[in-house]
């Protein structure tokens, strides 16, 4: 197990070496992540691992991966995908042209499953889907749309639990244990790499989704991600966050109003 | 094993289980007046569509208030907190709890080992851990790391448990400071900090 002083040092040798400050990531989970770390590529000591950070980016590479989690799936929570269908895409809708930001997208699971709910409702056409992640190497696994065919039993019935009336194997060809998505659904999304902790907005947005990224953040940073996000929103946009988020323990609360108990907020002032 | 010793310095009580464990929980948050000194976090293997159900089950089996657990949720004494489904459950510095989606452990989110071995390092010897009946042998590494904080750990008795296989594999594993039925557990967690 190592410590506090040497989390430190690590967090102070990575942002000179490489530029990336984890300083705002949650303490708990960010000590965890290197120690899992440490465990699994059998380093010996916290200094033979610090050397190899130091000394070999690609490894460093390798640690960004293994330390930002990169959990997700097809329409993770459903009852969540029912509600943006049913309330909250419609009146998005009525709207000439739609952005929407999905920051830290991961691997892309989320932003199939929304631009196929836009599909579905006939807007993808008038939409335009921003997805950002701090991890390039996840970017270029959601840009090419495909995914391992073995999830898509779990994906098809999300599908169906978030209101989903189609037969989901229509929107990708199945070829070598691969699903590939239609290329339809590719065309209105952009990737880039963007930085919750350093960079600054870049557009204006419907609905910014976010769910489940600033959990590894720590309050100071949970702040600033809000702050960026709310400068990103248009009046009357939306932010989502992941089913156990909540902003009530933000001062930015009184800008927003919670949609029902959905962890949906729409921005009112 | 010291009988009826009475813990003195507990900030908080973290009870972990998986199969077996909810009845014992059942029989014994009825009988618990109310905490002040101490919150009580319990963390449940459970299935990930069940939502709330567990919160709304202990709200009407106890006085004690249960708070809602979301992320960075201030961790605070006189409440039971309940790890939420399909989410590691964390412990802050500064006395926030935090979550987490990262890889099951133990085939299991949440973890009670990820749970334990977090809140040892925070609360140190604060902290009294309980693992109850299961079927799985996650919680071992956690209570070994509460023992090697300074933490007091206790384990159901595998005769008095429903499925015995954690406690028993916890008890071959670690130095426990008590092996409970559940009546005795209700009776350690009613005597937590009275002097």
């Amino acid at each position: 197990m190592i410590n506090d002083r040497e989390i430190e040092v690590l967090i102070n040798d990575v942002f000179e070496y490489y530029g990336l400050d984890f300083s705002g990531y949650s303490q708990a989970s960010f000590k965890r992540r290197v120690n899992r770390l440490l465990q699994l590529d059998g380093f010996k000591n916290f200094h033979e691992f610090l050397s190899r950070v130091r000394t070999d980016a690609d490894y460093f590479k390798r640690m960004v991966e293994e330390i930002t989690v990169n959990v997700t799936e097809m329409f993770r929570d459903p009852l969540f995908y029912k509600v943006l269908r049913e309330e909250i895409l419609p009146q998005l809708g009525t709207k000439p042209f739609i952005r929407f930001w999905h920051a830290g997208c991961s691997t892309g699971e989320e932003v199939f499953s929304m631009a196929i709910l836009l599909k579905e409702l006939n807007l993808l056409h008038k939409s335009l889907i921003y997805a950002t992640d701090i991890n390039g190497v996840v970017l270029d696994t959601a840009k090419k749309g495909i995914f391992p065919l073995q999830m898509m039993k779990q994906y098809s019935e999300n599908y169906i639990a978030s209101g989903g009336t189609k037969d989901f194997s229509h929107y990708y060809t199945a070829n070598y244990g691969l699903a590939k998505f239609e290329e339809e659904l590719l065309e209105k999304m952009v990737f880039s790499q963007h930085n919750l902790v350093s960079d600054t907005s870049f557009n204006e947005f419907d609905l910014i989704l976010c769910r489940n990224v600033m959990i590894y953040f720590d309050k100071d940073l949970q702040e600033r991600a809000l702050h960026l996000f709310d400068d990103s929103l248009a009046k009357l946009g939306f932010l989502a966050l992941g089913t156990k988020e909540t902003i009530k323990f933000s001062p930015l609360k009184i800008k927003f109003q919670q949609i029902e108990k959905e962890k949906i907020w729409k921005k009112i002032k | 094993m010291e009988k009826n010793k009475v813990i003195t310095d507990c900030k908080v009580l973290i009870i972990g289980g998986s199969a077996g464990s909810l009845e014992v929980l059942m029989k014994i948050f009825p009988r618990l007046e109310s905490i002040t000194s101490f919150a009580i976090v319990i963390v449940l293997h459970r299935k990930n569509s069940e939502d709330n159900l567990l919160e709304e089950l202990f709200m009407l089996k106890t006085e004690i208030p249960v708070k809602e657990v979301e992320d960075k949720t201030p961790l605070k004494p006189g409440f039971i907190y309940i790890a939420p489904s399909d989410y590691h459950l964390l412990f802050e510095k500064n006395e926030l709890l935090s979550l987490d989606i990262s890889e099951k452990i133990n085939y299991s989110r949440p973890s009670i080992d990820v749970s334990f071995e977090s809140a040892a390092e925070v609360y140190q010897k604060s902290l009294v851990g309980i693992l109850l009946s299961g079927a799985n042998s996650d919680g071992t590494d956690g209570l070994n790391a509460i023992k090697s904080f300074g933490g007091t750990i206790v384990i159901q008795k595998p005769e008095n448990s429903k499925i015995p296989f954690m406690p028993q594999n916890a008890i071959k594993n670690t130095s426990p400071d008590y092996i409970l039925d559940e009546n005795e557990i209700f009776e350690l967690i009613s005597t937590i900090n009275s002097k």
